[in-house]
């Protein structure tokens, strides 16, 4: 395998493995949040306008964990700055 | 496949460059400043109002209301700032209805710019509020050893901004383009809708995120009169 090769490997595999970690994490946490969330909403119905403020915000703050992820995959498929160098290298010579 | 709309390039001269981010974001401008000039023109106080007039003071009513239960007292002094925010999010989100339209908020430079305003704007409120010397001691709230931890946090939370709203936004503009290709018909219609919901979030997540972190820099001093206000 020559280098070009082994980067896409590497990259696409990891792009992967990236967003399905990525997405463990932040959806058991938005899920207890919910949960808990609704139970509140339940209790104190009054309340619902500060619950779902609070409920909205820190959804936003879970789900950035994730769009990062999302994101680094992202690069990764498509804005490959290794690639790019080894593609610009290859050409130069 | 294009990662985001810098990569149209409309006209270019030499170093200067005309690209998809910067022409949709000067069009968005131009909505909202010529829209609500034209609205405003003509402002009535009698029951009898013109649509447009009730549309806008819906909006500015709610986000008014919003900054205040956040804890902003005087909400009219920050309505400027973070009602800009939210309208150029919320409507740079909603004109994917047009077609041939990218968001500009798609695109990292325009968020991360988004993102340094509240960066610059939440210092410039709190030594408003607090006085210089009152704001800088805040940084050292509870104790000294605070003080790197708050400077890290001031900086992680604004890259987060950004990169919050740009992975959405972009995520949202990728699925589109993937599903276009891979089931044309049905299927990138209900993401479409989809999209302008998580828009409107995002844009409601951006503004509340940026009033939050305002009403943190300048509460500093009344948390710290309550307790002296029992005696």
């Amino acid at each position: 395998m020559d280098t070009l090769t082994l980067i896409a490997v590497a990259s696409i595999v990891t792009a992967g493995i990236t967003t399905s970690f990525g997405a463990i994490g932040p959806a058991l946490g938005e899920g207890r949040a919910v949960s808990t969330a609704l139970t509140a909403l339940a209790q104190q119905p009054d309340a619902s306008t500060t619950i779902t403020r609070t409920l909205f915000v820190g959804l936003a703050m879970i789900e950035s964990t994730a769009i990062y992820c999302f994101v680094v995959s992202m690069i990764l498929i498509f804005a490959n700055p290794f690639w790019n160098h080894v593609i610009a290298h290859g050409a130069g010579k | 496949m294009r990662l985001s709309p810098d990569e149209i390039i409309f006209w270019q001269h030499g170093f200067i460059k005309l690209n998809a981010t910067l022409a949709f974001t000067w069009g968005l401008m131009l909505v909202l400043a010529v829209g609500s000039k034209i609205i405003t023109r003509k402002l009535s106080t009698e029951l009898k109002r013109s649509r447009w007039q009730n549309a806008l003071e819906i909006i500015v009513t709610a986000l008014e209301k919003q900054i205040e239960d956040v804890g902003l007292s005087q909400a009219k002094k920050y309505l400027p700032f973070l009602g800009t925010l939210f309208l150029f999010v919320a409507i740079s989100a909603l004109s994917t209805l047009v077609p041939g339209y990218e968001p500009p908020t798609s695109s990292l430079s325009t968020t991360a710019a988004l993102a340094l305003c509240v960066f610059v704007a939440v210092p410039l409120f709190g030594i408003k509020e607090l006085g210089l010397g009152e704001y800088v001691k805040s940084y050292a709230h509870p104790t000294v050893i605070m003080l790197p931890f708050n400077i890290i946090s001031e900086v992680s939370r604004t890259l987060a901004l950004a990169v919050r709203l740009f992975g959405n936004m972009m995520s949202g503009a990728m699925i589109l383009a993937i599903l276009l290709t891979i089931t044309p018909l049905l299927f990138p219609i209900v993401m479409t809708a989809l999209g302008l919901l998580t828009g409107m979030v995002q844009a409601y997540i951006f503004f509340i995120l940026a009033t939050v972190y305002i009403a943190a820099a300048t509460r500093v001093r009344q948390s710290k009169l309550e307790p002296g206000a029992k005696h």
